[in-house]
């Protein structure tokens, strides 16, 4: 059983990300907490690669930043070992495949399977090539999420049928990033993966306000939110964590039912 | 499987990009069969692009090195003055066919840029080129060429402002807008089909060198040697001869100031395996996986990575990879303008600073093929600085 049920159990979830490191690991942990009080149901949490082809300015500089303060693979083990000391909550690595491939991947998901992490989004490995990970995550009860976008169209019913814990929908063309319009796609993408799988179904790119996030909410399961949060932690810095945890409440309030 | 050489190549890409990947190669496939696409495209390389080009005996060259007879293959006739235009004329008129109306590319050197801004002018393609910042500074009159050829250069400020960042760019650009773009590739790189189409469209420069040494001399090559950044001219001068064990492959890396600094482009010497730009292969990178920024006097070279194909011919070990510093690409480029009167592309000077070590080493019956990849007017102004020459550009 995937350890993700909790989260989209609870009504409709809400799953913030934020890179890690951005600007401190200190400041990452205390978000954590924060955003968890707030009601977050399931956290992404990214591990900073140099070159993010699937981010928007947003997320590449928060990347920037965090490589700069000197964050490591090593080191986000370290802070997600303190984490779960307090909290369970699902908690998933958003990441490019090249750090895990030159962590290792056996150790790379040893150990953060060993560290109580629930799933794993690699935004650089569609269906084709997750044969890459797929072993090593299920020896270690990790759920790799699969995605799916509005080109996806006939691709959607393998990838529903091979997806484990939520199915990743992805809104719009083009990388992360806020917007104010979304693909008419994406309803009919959440209805046909309802059609191949019964698997929450959560949407990410471009969300950023709470009238977005109700409406996204009303068909699907859970709504994430990336460059919004990383943009108040890009404008307040160590500061920044009141700030978060505010935002995360109303939007986690706009898409109670 | 589907798109590998060995291990290397695959899809590593967004979901949101598979659809657009997928229609290429299905398009490549029913068009690579295609007589009537086949014979446009023929017709375009010898009629605007001016193929075959020369191979041409350096005789003055060969006397001076005293060993093995060396040939310039010389891509830099070529219009637009690189072997980039075989690959362009090649996928823009696929894109063409596909009903796509708008392509956009990633340049380095600026030689891709402009192979790509021409064939768009050509074939009434709307273009978009996107640059590194810094390569724009050190290419100044390429971007220029690209503007007076109806494209627009955007300039990439993320990163290391140079070839690796304008892919990720250009990625991200397609990712945003697939249905009426297409993704000129202008290397044997990034997530199949584009290593394999881009080789099928360059492999026409070994084919020639193998017909015209024939006719010249009668028999194969000992060695070709060629330049590699992402490595396009590199296969395509190789490909005819992988089956032939007899001839030696040389792919010459930037090498920059050194391969023991940390300001080199070297891949093979100092990569490690990885997933990068849609591709496994091998590419410059820290111990945590980040691609490493790199360095060349050569904008073309100045690549973190390798294609695919090119780590498969390394593991097998039937192509040899050895770099060259900038140091030696310069006085290369210089000893090829003084010995011959030719003025080569700096990353050409790359391989035929090889060719200069190499050549002594081998008999007088020995013969050497150097693939003049490109034309050198692009980097005078920056040997010019690079030698301390105060030159009013």
């Amino acid at each position: 059983m995937s350890k993700l049920q909790n989260a989209f159990s609870h009504g409709k979830a809400f799953i913030p990300f934020i890179t890690a490191g951005d600007p401190s690991l200190d400041v990452t942990e205390e978000l954590i907490y924060a955003m968890e009080e707030a009601g977050a149901n399931l956290i992404e949490i990214g591990i900073p690669f140099s070159d993010p082809v699937a981010e928007g300015v947003v997320i590449q500089k928060a990347s920037k930043r965090a490589l700069l303060s000197g964050t490591t693979t090593e080191k986000i083990f370290g802070m997600v070992e303190r984490i779960r000391k307090n909290t369970d909550i699902p908690l998933a690595f958003m990441t490019y495949l090249n750090p895990i491939l030159a962590y290792g991947k056996k150790q790379f998901l040893n150990i953060a399977g060993n560290l109580g992490m629930d799933a794993l989004i690699v935004p650089d490995m569609p269906f084709e090539e997750q044969y890459e990970l797929l072993p090593d995550c299920r020896a270690n009860n990790i759920d790799l999420i699969s995605l799916i976008a509005p080109t996806s169209k006939e691709r959607i019913a393998k990838i529903a049928a091979g997806a484990q814990g939520f199915v990743y929908c992805v809104s719009s063309m083009g990388t992360t990033g806020v917007r104010e319009k979304f693909s008419a796609e994406i309803r009919n993408m959440v209805a046909q993966v309802k059609e191949i799988k019964d698997i929450p179904c959560a949407v990410g790119f471009g969300i950023s306000i709470p009238q977005q996030a109700r409406e996204i909410a009303s068909f699907s399961d859970g709504v994430i939110v990336g460059s919004a949060i990383v943009r108040i932690v890009e404008q307040y810095g160590s500061k920044a964590i009141n700030h978060v945890r505010d935002y995360v409440c109303r939007m986690k309030e706009a898409i109670k039912e | 499987m589907k798109g590998r050489f060995g291990p290397y190549g695959g899809q590593y890409i967004p979901e949101t990009l598979m659809r657009a990947v997928i229609e290429l190669e299905e398009a490549y496939e029913f068009y690579s069969r295609d007589e009537s696409f086949q014979n446009e495209l023929e017709n375009l390389l010898k009629s605007y692009a001016g193929r075959p080009s020369l191979l041409y005996f350096a005789e003055k060259m060969t006397k001076d090195l005293g060993g093995a007879k060396v040939y310039l293959k010389r891509e830099d006739l070529n219009h637009t003055g690189s072997h980039k235009i075989n690959n362009v004329l090649g996928q823009v008129l696929l894109a063409k066919k596909m009903g796509k109306n708008r392509v956009i590319a990633e340049t380095g050197a600026g030689q891709h840029g402009v192979a790509t801004a021409t064939a768009a002018a050509l074939m009434g393609m709307e273009c978009v080129i996107f640059m590194g910042k810094k390569d724009m500074e050190r290419q100044a009159l390429n971007v220029f060429r690209m503007q007076l050829l109806g494209a627009e250069v955007r300039a990439v400020e993320s990163g290391t402002q140079t070839l690796k960042d304008a892919v990720n760019e250009t990625l991200r650009e397609w990712s945003s807008r697939i249905e009426d773009t297409h993704y000129v590739l202008g290397s044997v790189m990034g997530p199949h089909p584009f290593p394999t189409i881009v080789r099928d469209f360059q492999k026409i420069i070994g084919k020639e060198i193998k017909e015209q040494l024939m006719e010249k001399e009668g028999r194969l090559p000992d060695a070709v040697i060629a330049c590699v950044g992402g490595g396009s001219n590199a296969i395509g001068a190789f490909y005819e001869f992988i089956p032939h064990e007899s001839v030696m492959l040389f792919g010459c890396e930037a090498g920059g100031l050194g391969v023991n600094t940390d300001k080199n482009a070297a891949t093979i010497a100092n990569g490690k395996v990885g997933v990068f730009h849609g591709m496994k292969s091998y590419f410059c990178q820290d111990q945590y996986g980040q691609i490493s920024p790199v360095h060349s006097i050569s904008a073309g070279l100045d690549y973190p990575g390798i294609g695919p194909e090119h780590a498969m011919l390394h593991d097998i070990k039937r192509a040899k990879y050895v770099p060259v510093t900038d140091n030696e690409a310069v006085e290369a480029f210089e000893y090829l303008s003084r010995t011959e009167g030719i003025i080569p592309a700096i990353e050409s000077a790359h391989a035929v600073a090889y060719a200069i070590k190499l050549a002594p080493q081998m008999g007088r019956d020995k013969i050497i093929v150097v693939n003049l990849s490109g034309r050198g007017d692009k980097d005078v102004a920056q040997i010019a600085r690079y030698k301390g020459v105060n030159i009013n550009e």
